[in-house]
């Protein structure tokens, strides 16, 4: 691969590459911020209506 | 069970988290096989040359911008009519993947039109009409961010994109209804594709590769979507019970 248009064929994969590595990482961060503010949460004792136990269940 | 069950995102969440591995890895694999048969295999075109390559990347991330935007239509109307529990959130975690890919389709358009063109663009009908797909994500994405209300945003969010979607059919046909510098489909045709099959294998290969990388993406952003939902619910349970 090489001649004058080398350049165009490297900054065209290269900025594929740049915006899904950006892409990838920006929803594994979210993820992570998003698992530690539930672990937080259920911490405190918080639990959403459908995990809490039904009358009658013992917790 | 049936497919509709999944629908229920406890389920969804258990279901996405064995299959992601394995289509992880075999988008790396795809990805792996399609890399080498374009750097090493597939010849370059006697008028592009090399440039060719570019196209390999170019066209399925082209596909995947309407693909994307199909997927998401189809969301939004499970959102209205069916009120589906996953449409919404389905439909929301597209629409950054998607608009990431057509930037992505008309920014490496751009990287082979200068050499092969002349010019890094035209305002003819299938650029532009990209552009106005790339214009529509960034709208849906900022009405979303907008409305705090996560039942009203996935309304408004779900008509403008049942509204939006009469623009794919415009993208798919414009090279045919209007004269245009874009080449006409060269793939998905009447008659067949125009492509060596040298180069059509590592071109479908490379789209297979990608559809696998934006079905893993959409799977992760849908995922960190329902946790986001189930915090929002748990911090109103708990505001209730502090007053």
């Amino acid at each position: 691969m090489s001649g004058t248009h080398a350049g165009f064929i490297l900054a065209a994969y290269g900025l594929a590459v740049l915006v899904v590595v950006v892409l990838f990482v920006r929803i594994v961060l979210d993820g992570r911020s998003q698992r530690r503010q539930l672990a937080e949460l259920e911490a405190r004792g918080v639990r959403r209506r459908s995990a809490r136990p039904s009358q009658g269940e013992s917790a | 069970m049936r497919w509709i069950d999944y629908a229920n995102p406890t389920r969804f969440l258990g279901l996405s988290a064995t299959l992601l591995p394995w289509i992880a890895g075999a988008t790396a694999l795809t990805f792996a096989v399609g890399l080498w048969l374009v750097f090493f295999v597939a010849p370059a075109d006697y008028q592009q040359g090399e440039t060719v390559k570019i196209m390999y990347i170019h066209v399925p991330f082209a596909w995947l911008s309407m693909f994307c935007y199909v997927m998401m239509a189809g969301s939004a109307f499970g959102t209205l009519v069916w009120r589906h529990p996953l449409a919404d959130v389905s439909a929301k975690c597209a629409a950054p993947i998607g608009a990431a890919f057509t930037f992505l389709a008309l920014a490496t358009g751009s990287l082979w039109g200068k050499p092969m063109w002349g010019t890094w663009w035209v305002w003819d009908a299938r650029l532009t009409s990209v552009l106005v797909l790339f214009i529509m994500y960034l709208g849906l994405i900022a009405l979303q961010e907008t409305i705090e209300d996560p039942a009203r945003a996935a309304k408004a969010s779900a008509i403008l994109t049942l509204v939006g979607v009469i623009n794919i059919p415009i993208i798919k046909f414009s090279v045919d209804w209007w004269n245009t510098l874009h080449q006409p489909a060269s793939v998905f045709r009447a008659g067949g594709s125009t492509i060596s099959t040298s180069m059509l294998v590592p071109l479908l290969i490379m789209a297979a590769a990608f559809t696998g990388l934006f079905v893993v993406l959409h799977l992760m952003a849908m995922r960190n979507e329902i946790l986001r939902r189930r915090i929002r619910s748990m911090r109103m349970i708990e505001a209730a019970g502090a007053e």
